[in-house]
């Protein structure tokens, strides 16, 4: 008498169903934002692991330069929040041991940089410009920034924000920029003082600097355009 | 090869339908990401080629279609990294690689396919034309993940991105393989669809006669 069968290999069955599972997964909205956000979180993580501070964008020839004429302006919300420019000050606040207000005068005692670097905006155009200022890294020396505090928030004139890694934000090439192709710093670029990041894109290099807030741990406004579903991290 | 031996093995294909969807999401995606900045050239003056159609587009705006396109990415590039590992390790990479004695076997393949040849005999599980379109196809994914690499991170693999010209023609290239990919798929489709059913199974269940 034959012995029944067993149904052959149901769980090869089951396995067969896996992409089916995928797909249910993709189409389903709440579930899909939930997949890509992780991987977008993935990536962030990666890149902020294996981060090498060594390494540095290539710096340009003055010929290599792209003409100030030709270097875009992507003002998010307005091109001249009008800040006024002799009475701003940058409020440096947080994990910091000097805490306070701080005039331009005060930044300028640091040592200058120039720097001929890439832009790159995360709609994938670049352009090589020519940045002066001083290095972010110097500020937060200066102000006695916590040597183990995590991140550096950034406030706007306008509605803008921002938030760095702080490896990023020591990174020597990381300045608060002052001056572009040798010139003070225009209004729609960002005046009084913006960030240049050339390790980072675009967006994360925030114009019309108010303050800047040395912190461990990132509350839900984490940066404008971030907040929307950019990376966190940007970094290049 | 042994007639117990499938003619796909499991690895291959969990990684070739892994393939399958993660190239439509960052294809799909990818002409989203294009779309934020439709040119191979200076931002200013701005010199815009024509958008892709919205509805090949996936992901809403660049925001949204770099989620799908970094999440995918790196299924793509792990399903690679498994797949280059499994055939070479396994030997089975002989079955798609495209190698010098396959060259003469491409023309009457051709003819064949045309309906001006006669069929020519097989002995192996992909023909020398299968083995050509294969390889490069492995070869196109291959510069797609490098490249985007190079593109998502210029400054840490700055050696990843010298080799193809700089930053903005690395992104050429990224688009060209797309191109290529792009040629890729429709014909294979249509050889599979003239395959007929079991040899469209036979990349779900491992072929070899089994429904």
């Amino acid at each position: 008498m034959p012995v029944p069968q067993p149904p052959r290999s149901t769980r090869r069955e089951l396995l067969k169903m896996l992409p089916v599972a995928g797909a249910a997964v993709l189409l389903q909205p709440t579930w899909r934002s939930l997949v890509i956000a992780r991987g977008l979180a993935l990536s962030d993580a990666i890149s902020e692991r294996t981060f090498d501070a060594r390494l540095a964008a290539p710096p340009y020839a003055d010929a290599q330069v792209t003409p100030f004429d030709r270097f875009p302006l992507n003002s998010y919300l307005v091109d001249d929040p009008e800040i006024d420019l002799d009475e701003w000050r940058l409020e440096i606040s947080g994990l910091v041991a000097k805490p306070g207000q701080y005039t331009l005068r005060d930044l300028r005692s640091l040592p200058r940089v120039r720097q001929n670097t890439r832009h790159i905006c995360i709609e994938g155009w670049d352009v090589i410009g020519s940045f002066g200022g001083i290095r972010l890294g110097d500020v937060l020396t200066l102000v006695g920034a916590d040597q183990r505090a995590r991140f550096v928030e950034v406030m706007c004139g306008d509605d803008y924000y921002e938030s760095l890694d702080m490896a990023t934000a020591r990174h020597w090439q990381s300045l608060l920029c002052d001056e572009m192709y040798g010139r003070p710093l225009t209004r729609e670029h960002g005046a009084p003082l913006r960030l240049v990041l050339p390790t980072k894109l675009g967006y994360k290099q925030a114009k019309y600097i108010v303050g800047l807030r040395v912190s461990d741990a990132l509350g839900v406004k984490r940066g404008y355009w971030v907040d929307q579903g950019y990376s966190w991290y940007g970094g290049l | 090869m042994p007639p117990d031996r499938l003619e796909h093995p499991a690895i291959v294909r969990v990684c070739h339908w892994t393939f399958a969807l993660s190239l439509l999401v960052l294809i799909g995606s990818g002409l989203e990401v294009f779309a934020a900045f439709p040119s191979f050239g200076e931002k200013l003056p701005a010199s815009d080629l024509p958008v892709p159609l919205s509805i090949l587009r996936i992901g809403g705006w660049l925001g949204g279609a770099l989620q799908w396109h970094f999440t995918f990415a790196w299924l793509l590039a792990t399903a690679t990294a498994i797949y280059f590992t499994y055939q070479v390790v396994s030997g089975n990479a002989r079955q798609v690689l495209f190698a010098r004695r396959d060259a003469r076997g491409v023309w009457p393949m051709v003819r064949y396919y045309m309906l001006v040849g006669p069929k020519p005999d097989m002995t192996e599980t992909y023909n020398p034309l299968q083995k050509l379109a294969y390889t490069i196809a492995l070869l196109l994914i291959v510069v797609s993940l490098v490249t985007g690499f190079a593109l998502y991170k210029p400054v840490q693999l700055s050696w990843l991105v010298y080799p193809f010209g700089g930053f903005r023609l690395t992104r050429v290239w990224h688009f060209a393989a797309m191109c290529g990919l792009l040629a890729f798929i429709p014909g294979h489709l249509v050889m599979v669809a003239l395959h007929g059913w079991c040899n469209f199974a036979g990349m779900w269940t491992g072929g070899r006669g089994r429904p």
